[in-house]
């Protein structure tokens, strides 16, 4: 390694045996030996190239900020691996930065772990670390440290990702999913179910036409934006992935011990999402996002976190979709468009596809 | 979203809503069987018992393909998958979580090793075969009248790419003979349901026609009113059968005109005919034996009958203990009348097919109702009830 270390110290790049073009992941990349410096060097730290990954230890070690601190960790085992409007790489920075922007923090610094299958095609890997070193560029975030290691052919699936990250949490903000309170307002940043139908419509024995694209994207901005606007007003923070909005409402009514009744007629929804559900008996509500978060907030400063969320990019379609309830029982309800009422589940088991 | 939003329009349903209230006889009781899952599922996913009369009471019928198969056909499969390892079973998702006997479901036969795999067309359980050679892959094939034409497609499809490595077990049953069936219950009996009209079937009935119900009418003079699985398409069917009953008419009237016609799909109905024959009888959970009332693979094709291939034997099984799904389907009881719902049987751990599949009775108020008065008052009963049980 030692060699390895000095080439970056001195902040040169050296040219080594790496077919970027037509080369396959193999064992000795995950060896420990010169292929995994090789690896280690030319494509992750090229990428991610910053002072702190340069120093080329096994940890990287940085000054902590006053305040609370904010630690979280994800792994990503998607399927397919590239789709429209992103890949396994920019979905791991999207989902890493999220979890901490929901807990009230700016990101600062991430933790990259890989998991190879023997075959993949390098190729396909620089394109997804490209796509998590332009992600943590845009995310203002550093990745500094990070692990390799590669699976024999048949025992992964291409690449799995791990990232953690930390971050400070923002001044006179705290958020917690036990904090909503009845009276409050449920916003939504924007449409809903984009990312989850967007990867079905890729998945092998789906495979349907549509122009949508994933909504993957960090949201640390536009927390900001919310804390700028009403930080006091904060309740709770979460995006709604797996599972969609109905699993993280119900996770927040269960938390909170409150109800929850939204309005349909106020949910973002695009048409496209609404026609590929409608197709596939699903339901948009719990349909995974990976752009959009969920804020509950006290309702005397609704308008104004709406009007900062509305002034980002990643919020413009933002909505009041509904409020915080009592309700012994702890459910989600929703106001249909017809005017009837129903509760808005969990989703039981795998997401099934009704079959007449 | 055209074709959809029009259907689904908050002003429309007020104005059906107010229609309905105003013309419901306030001393009359109205009981309509939306004999089909898909509009149990609309009536709760939409929230469509808000907008009715308290006199207009919707009674969950047995149109739920998985629901009314009964356990010791499940148990079939279950042993078909345990005891031919060659074999792969394709099947529609929602079958997979019904508990056979046992309370096994095939599920967890595939956990335990069985290859059973989850399949969203017979299509796909073509391809399972194409690509698998050296397997044997059978189709698990249920449902009513609008799942059978693409069953008998996949088969002549079978036939004529000589896949000899796949075949059916065949499920596929009959609506007309099924609305036949709970209209033959002796009013006398304990097991009667009063019913004093049909919303019926939407996809059904494009495959079959709207004719294929004149003897609801005719014979039993009740009126029938085909319905689409939209909420306008529902409320506007329920002020049709208002309409008939305060009028004293029995008709078959068609509400889903933009897909049904009279004589419905006759290319479906033509392919249907060429591979399936009729069995003398077959097992309903819920409606016990109903005879002619369900599809065997006909002679010319039984080299594509998994139940002749494998000689699988039907062996009759009791359902879970205590469940009352065969009731629930009969539309004689509630969900909430079973003393499992909510408490030992819920969507996660079902113990009964009506909580299994989106289309069952169970899994609708479950999933959409259960903040409904009744079932919280029921559930409130049962928790003092368990609570009594665990004192004494």
């Amino acid at each position: 390694m030692n060699q390895v270390d000095k080439s970056f110290q001195a902040g040169r790049r050296q040219t080594r045996k790496l077919d970027l073009e037509h080369g396959r992941v193999e064992m000795n990349h995950g060896a420990g030996g010169r292929a995994m410096a090789d690896l280690i060097d030319l494509l992750f730290r090229q990428a991610f190239d910053n002072p702190l990954l340069n120093q080329a230890n096994d940890q990287a070690c940085f000054e902590v900020a006053a305040g609370r601190m904010v630690l979280t960790t994800d792994s990503f085992v998607i399927s397919p691996l590239f789709f429209p409007g992103g890949n396994i790489g920019s979905l791991a920075v999207h989902g890493t930065v999220n979890d901490l922007a929901m807990g009230g923090a700016q990101p600062l610094y991430l933790t990259a772990g890989f998991i190879l299958e023997e075959g993949f095609p390098l190729k396909d890997l620089a394109r997804i670390v490209d796509a998590m070193a332009e992600a943590a560029r845009e995310a203002g975030v550093l990745i500094v440290t990070g692990d390799t290691k590669v699976v024999e052919r048949g025992k992964g699936d291409g690449v799995f990702i791990n990232t953690a990250g930390v971050g400070r949490v923002l001044d006179g903000v705290t958020v917690s999913g036990d904090l909503a309170q009845v009276g409050d307002k449920v916003l939504v940043s924007g449409t809903i179910g984009d990312h989850g139908v967007a990867i079905m419509s890729q998945r092998k024995g789906l495979q349907f036409a549509t122009a949508l694209q994933s909504d993957s994207a960090s949201l640390n901005a536009l927390v900001a934006h919310m804390a700028d606007a009403a930080g006091g007003g904060l309740r709770v923070l979460r995006d709604p992935t797996r599972g969609g909005l109905a699993a993280t409402l119900n996770e927040i009514a269960a938390q909170s011990s409150v109800g929850v009744r939204l309005l349909e007629s106020a949910l973002p929804v695009r048409s496209e999402v609404r026609g590929a559900c409608e197709l596939l008996g699903l339901d948009p509500l719990n349909v995974a996002n990976e752009g959009k978060l969920i804020a509950i907030v006290a309702a005397d400063q609704a308008q104004q976190i709406l009007a900062a969320m509305q002034r980002d990019p990643n919020g413009t379609a933002a909505a009041i979709i509904g409020e915080v309830i009592e309700d012994p029982m702890h459910l989600v309800r929703m106001v249909t468009a017809i005017g009837g009422e129903r509760v808005i589940d969990w989703l039981h088991g795998e997401q099934l596809p009704r079959i007449c | 979203m055209k074709y959809v939003d029009e259907f689904r329009d908050g002003e429309r349903a007020r104005g059906l809503a107010a229609a309905l209230r105003q013309e419901a006889q306030p001393g009359r009781h109205y009981r309509l069987m939306e004999f089909c899952g898909g509009h149990t599922h609309a009536v709760f996913r939409y929230g469509i018992p808000d907008l009715l009369p308290d006199n207009i009471e919707l009674v969950h019928g047995p149109g739920c393909p998985v629901c009314v198969l009964p356990t010791g056909r499940l148990d079939m499969a279950m042993r078909l998958v345990l005891d031919h390892p060659e074999v792969i079973l394709a099947s529609y998702g929602d079958m997979l979580r019904v508990p056979g006997s046992e309370r096994r479901s095939l599920l967890q036969a595939r956990a335990d090793g069985a290859d059973v795999r989850m399949v969203y067309s017979i299509s796909d359980a073509l391809e399972l075969a194409r690509t698998n050679p050296q397997r044997q892959v059978v189709f698990f094939g249920i449902g009513f009248e609008t799942t059978t034409p693409p069953t008998a497609l996949g088969i002549l499809e079978a036939r004529r790419s000589a896949l000899d490595n796949f075949s059916v077990f065949c499920n596929h049953v009959l609506t007309p003979a099924a609305m036949q069936a709970i209209l033959n219950v002796d009013p006398a009996s304990e097991e009667s349901v009063e019913i004093d009209g049909f919303i019926g079937p939407s996809h059904v009935s494009v495959v079959i026609g709207s004719d294929s119900y004149a003897f609801c009418a005719g014979q039993y003079h009740k009126p029938v009113v085909i319905a689409g699985f939209e909420p306008l398409d529902v409320l506007q069917s329920i002020l049709m059968l208002v309409r008939q009953l305060n009028e004293g008419r029995a008709e078959i009237e068609n509400q889903y005109t933009r897909a049904v016609t009279s004589q419905g799909n006759a290319k479906a109905q033509q392919v249907v005919q060429e591979v399936f024959t009729l069995r003398p009888t077959f097992e309903w959970r819920g409606l016990g034996q109903i005879p002619t009332s369900a599809l065997a693979i006909s002679d010319d094709y039984a080299i594509f009958d998994a139940e002749k291939r494998f000689a699988m034997r039907y062996v009759p099984a009791a359902g879970t203990k205590g469940c009352e799904c065969p009731a629930v389907l009969r539309g004689a009881k509630k969900p909430i009348d079973c003393k499992l719902f909510a408490t030992a049987c819920s969507p996660e751990s079902p113990l009964g097919s009506c909580m299994v599949s989106d289309e069952g009775a169970c899994a609708a108020y479950f999933t959409y109702g259960r903040f409904r008065e009744d079932a919280l008052q029921r559930q409130s009963q049962q928790r003092a009830a368990v609570k009594a049980r665990r004192q004494a």
